[in-house]
Parts: C-alpha cells; structure tokens; sequence
C-alpha cells in the first residue's frame, strides 16, 4: 500500500488542492486521533499532576483511621480479592476453554448455547453483578458483607474474559503440535496438558493479567457484596473495600478529595503497569506463535 | 477411565457460564419483579414521580435519563471512534501505530472511577464556567460516556475495517479516487455491519455505566428539560439508594435493576445477530 501511493509533499498538496474534499476527510481523520490522544494525555498528566503531591507517607500506614485516611487496608484487600477471583475464575475459565477447543466436537449442541452465555455475560453491567452478588452471596446464602462474597462476584464477571483470551491461545497452538503427541503414543489428557497448554501459556497469562486489571479497577460489582469497611478483611466472612471502593467512599463523604487524587494516581499507576505487563506477555506469545 | 473423568470436568466447567447467567436471571427476576407487580407494571414504567418517602415509584425519568444520556454519548463517542479507527488502518504510519494502539487499549484500561473522578474535576467545571449553573447535567455526563466507549468502538472497528479486503480500496484507486475517497467510500460501507456491531457493544457499555455517570450526571430523578439540566439514570438510581433502602423501596430498586437488565439483553442480542451476519 505503502509503496503504491508515495507521494513527494509537493504531490499531496497539489493532489489535495485538487481534491479539497479529500484533503477535509484526511483532516477530520487525523484531527479525531488527535482529540482521543489529547484526552487521554490530558487525563494522566491532569490526575498525576495534581496527585503526586498528595502522596504522603501517612496513606501508606497499616491502620486507618479518619485522621490519616490510609489506603493500605484498601491495597491489602484489593490484593486478597484479586488473588481469590483469579483463583475460582482461571481454573473454570481454562477448563471450558479446553472443552470448547479440544473436545467439543463440530455440530454440538451444546457450545452455543455456551457462546450465547458468554457473550451475555461480557455484555452484564458490572452493577447488575453487583447486585446479584448482593442477592444471592450476602442474603440468601447469608453471608453479609464479605470478601468471598465480593471475591466470587468478580470472578464470574471475568470469567468470559479468561474463557476467550483462553480459546483464542489454545486455537493458536499448531495441530501439528497435538498430531505429534498423539503420534508419540500420548492419550488426550496428556496432549492437552503436556503439550497444547505449555505453548498456549503465555497467551493465557496476558488474558489473566488483563483480568487483573478489570478486578483492581472496579468499584460497581463490588460495593455491596463486599462492603465499604476501611480496614484489612480479617476473615473470608468479613467487609473489607478494595482500592476502587475506597476512592468511591472517599468522593461521597466529599471530606478526602486529596486523598482521593492520590488513590487515584496509584490506582493509574497500577492499572497502566497492568495493562503494559498484559501486552508486553502477548507480543511475546505472539511471536512464538 | 481418567480420560472420561476429566472430559466430564471440563464440560461442567463450561457449563458453569451457563449456570451463572440462569442465576442472575432467576435472583433478579424473583426479587425485582414482585416490587414491579405491586406498584403496577404501568405505573413503575410510566409513573414520573419517584418518592420513595411517600411510596411513590416511577422510574420513567431514570430510563428516559439513561436514554438521554447513551444518545449524547453515542453522539460524542460514535464518529469519534469510527474516525480515529480509520486512521489506526489506513492513515496510520507504523511507527506511530505502535503508540497510538497501546494508548488507547489504555483508555480502556482506565476504570471507571478514575473517569468519573477526571469528570467531577475537570469537565464538571468547565462546564460551569462555559454554561453556567451547576456543570452537572446530561451534556457533562455524554461527554464523559463517549469518552468512556471510544476503545470500545474503535476496537471493533478496527478490526472491521481491517477485515475489507484489499481489493475494494485498490478497485477505488484504480478508477481514480483518492486515497480519502477509496477509505471512505469504497472501504468503510463494506465494513458498515462490523462497525454497526462495535456502536451496539458502545451503546450497551454507556447504558450500564454506574459509577463515573453518578457523579457527573447531578442524579436528580425528574425528567429534563434542557441538555444543561441534570439527570439520574437507572445505574445512578440503584447504586445511590441501595445502600440505605428497605422493603418496597429495595425491591423497587430491584425493579429497576431488572428494567436495566431487559435492556442489556435486548442490546446484547442485537449485538449478537450483528456480529453473526457480520462473520
């Protein structure tokens, strides 16, 4: 394409002063990349910026209480539900990956009904979850406020996340790799998990560093199952607020609002680390591939 | 034997996504629906007075606010996307696609109280000293919103356009157009059911944003008069009064959670035809 139309500037100018139609739709293009990026800057310059300087020690300090506001309760908390999603939702969303790629044969009834399902759910409200964690955690199974509670929520919501990056990992692993392993003697379950799994591994890992992401950034699934308590959970049964929640509680009382620009700039900070972490790991599974 | 086994583990794992939308549906219709039937279907959909001090519940003006509000976003964030879509595949040199393509899976990365945050500080008050008033209204929260589904629809467009293939743009310059009018006019159409799928996923995103509207949108819940006048949507109406409210007026709540959530599905299924005649 490229080689196909190079033009000197001189050329495209002439050319755009024969055609100023073109010449407009080429600057509304380039003017709306423009405005997304500016937004974006603007939206991180804007938040560090005014954050930084509220970045004081006394945040960081293990108790909270209401005279140093500290969001270490909130990290601890973010980090124990993170961990307990990631560990209902990985294994389920790798299991069904594997079903849907490895044995689901074509023509079964069964998969798209599974498709449908998933598709739904990615396209759930995250306060819809929210509130169906609520009912059926907190009161009907009678847990109250609780990081389990909050924990499986969330799981269920990236469970298609992980189920797709899963799939799209498994799908990319050559069937020369499974003909071989059967060629070798190997059963199924030993070819998936000997051979398929090990190549599709870091596609896998980039899906589930994204769903981090989406856990440590979401505040709507979460607040009721888990509650607003500011400090460390002490238990699976307890409230405790992750760092989403307690930039959310910071904003309502409207007491804390440099508080809340300092949780705001380490919940972008951790957000960008994340997201920079999860496609380093794909270009790099990418290439294997 | 253990084949067997596992092959049976693997199937109810991909069963469970199954199980989980069954239980949605089933604890969200049992608990909302009943509120729905004891205030009227009529007067909770219709009705435009929500008192919950005086066991007053119509949630009209919360879905004509969500209306209002995923419109001015689609408005904002629609052409917007589709532009800048265009040019990550056809304006873009490559060099730059390597910034500009990480940039904005960021702004999808953002979440969304850091966006409500950005709006309360940044927008809220430029709207103030733009227009007057309080700042905080249906035009703040569009702003925001189409902001917030950008990565939503240039992703999908993305890929759309980049699936046309190459033969339409070099047809079109063949015959003569310029690069902006082969794009435009002979790429773009043939990857308008994509495109159309992308804006549906936006549409569904902006309707089920909860916590950057309910600070921006001034959540008061009467219908609106002018795109300045502030306004409380669905998402708003249930994450605000959760926290406090009790028998009818929980279940309300409940009530309108399930009309959020017909709505979600109804998007979430022409979303799905689309993207299978798409394919």
């Amino acid at each position: 394409m490229e080689a196909m139309n190079k033009q000197s500037f001189k050329e495209r100018i002439a050319a755009y002063r024969r055609n100023p139609f073109s010449f407009f739709l080429a600057v509304l293009v380039v003017l709306s990349a423009v405005i997304t990026l500016t937004v974006l800057v603007a939206l991180l310059v804007y938040i560090l910026a005014k954050g930084i300087p509220n970045l004081k020690p006394e945040l960081f300090e293990w108790e909270y209480n209401t005279s140093n506001v500290s969001m270490m309760p909130a990290i601890i908390n973010t980090i124990t539900i993170t961990l307990m999603s990631l560990l209902f939702a990985v294994p389920a969303g790798v299991c069904s990956a594997i079903y849907l790629v490895e044995y689901a044969k074509r023509g079964n009834k069964f998969i798209p009904i599974v498709r449908l399902t998933t598709e739904t759910l990615s396209g759930i409200p995250s306060i819809v979850f929210g509130l169906f964690g609520y009912l059926f955690f907190n009161i009907y199974l009678g847990w109250g406020y609780s990081i389990l509670g909050g924990a499986l929520t969330l799981s269920i919501m990236i469970l298609p996340l992980i189920m797709r990056t899963t799939e799209e990992a498994l799908q990319a692993v050559p069937d020369a790799y499974r003909e071989g392993s059967f060629g070798l003697g190997a059963g199924k379950l030993r070819t998936v998990f000997r051979v398929v799994l090990p190549s599709a591994v870091q596609g896998i890992l980039s899906g589930v560093i994204l769903a981090i992401g989406r856990i440590v950034g979401e505040t709507a699934a979460l607040l009721y199952p888990a509650g607003t308590a500011a400090q460390v959970a002490d238990g699976l049964f307890s409230s405790g607020r992750t760092l989403a929640v307690h930039m959310y509680a910071l904003l309502n009382e409207g007491l804390y609002m440099e508080q809340a620009y300092a949780t705001a700039v380490i919940l972008l900070v951790m957000v960008v680390c994340i997201n920079a972490l999860s496609s380093f790991i794909a270009k790099k599974a990418g290439v294997k591939a | 034997m253990k084949e067997q086994v596992m092959k049976g583990v693997f199937a109810a794992a991909a069963a469970l996504s199954i199980l989980a939308v069954a239980l949605i549906c089933v604890f969200l219709f049992a608990n909302g629906v009943p509120a729905i039937q004891k205030i009227g279907a009529a007067d909770f959909l219709l009705g435009q007075t929500w008192k919950p001090s005086n066991d007053i519940y119509g949630i009209f003006p919360m879905i004509v606010g969500s209306v209002y509000v995923t419109a001015g976003a689609v408005i904002i964030g629609v052409p917007l996307g589709i532009l800048c879509a265009v040019f990550l595949a056809w304006f873009c040199p490559t060099k730059l696609y390597k910034v500009v393509k990480p940039a904005v899976e960021l702004l999808a990365g953002i979440p969304s109280i850091v966006y409500g945050f950005f709006g309360l500080v940044v927008i809220v008050p430029m709207m103030q000293s733009l227009f007057g008033g309080s700042g905080k209204g249906i035009l703040t929260a569009s702003i925001l919103l189409g902001i917030m589904i950008l990565p939503t629809i240039i992703g999908v467009s993305e890929s759309s356009i980049r699936a046309v293939p190459m033969a339409y743009y070099e047809g079109s310059l063949g015959l003569g157009a310029t690069h902006e009018r082969s794009v435009f006019f002979a790429v773009l159409p043939a990857a308008k059911q994509g495109i159309l799928a992308g804006v549906i996923l936006g549409v569904g995103r902006a309707i089920g944003e909860t916590m950057a509207v309910v600070m921006i949108a001034g959540n008061q819940p009467v219908i609106p008069n002018s795109i300045f006048s502030g306004v409380r949507t669905m998402t708003a109406n249930i994450v605000m009064e959760m926290g406090y409210a009790a028998d009818l007026h929980r279940q309300a709540l409940l009530g309108t959670a399930v009309v959020l959530f017909v709505f979600i599905l109804i998007i979430n299924l022409c979303f799905s035809m689309l993207k299978r005649r798409a394919d």
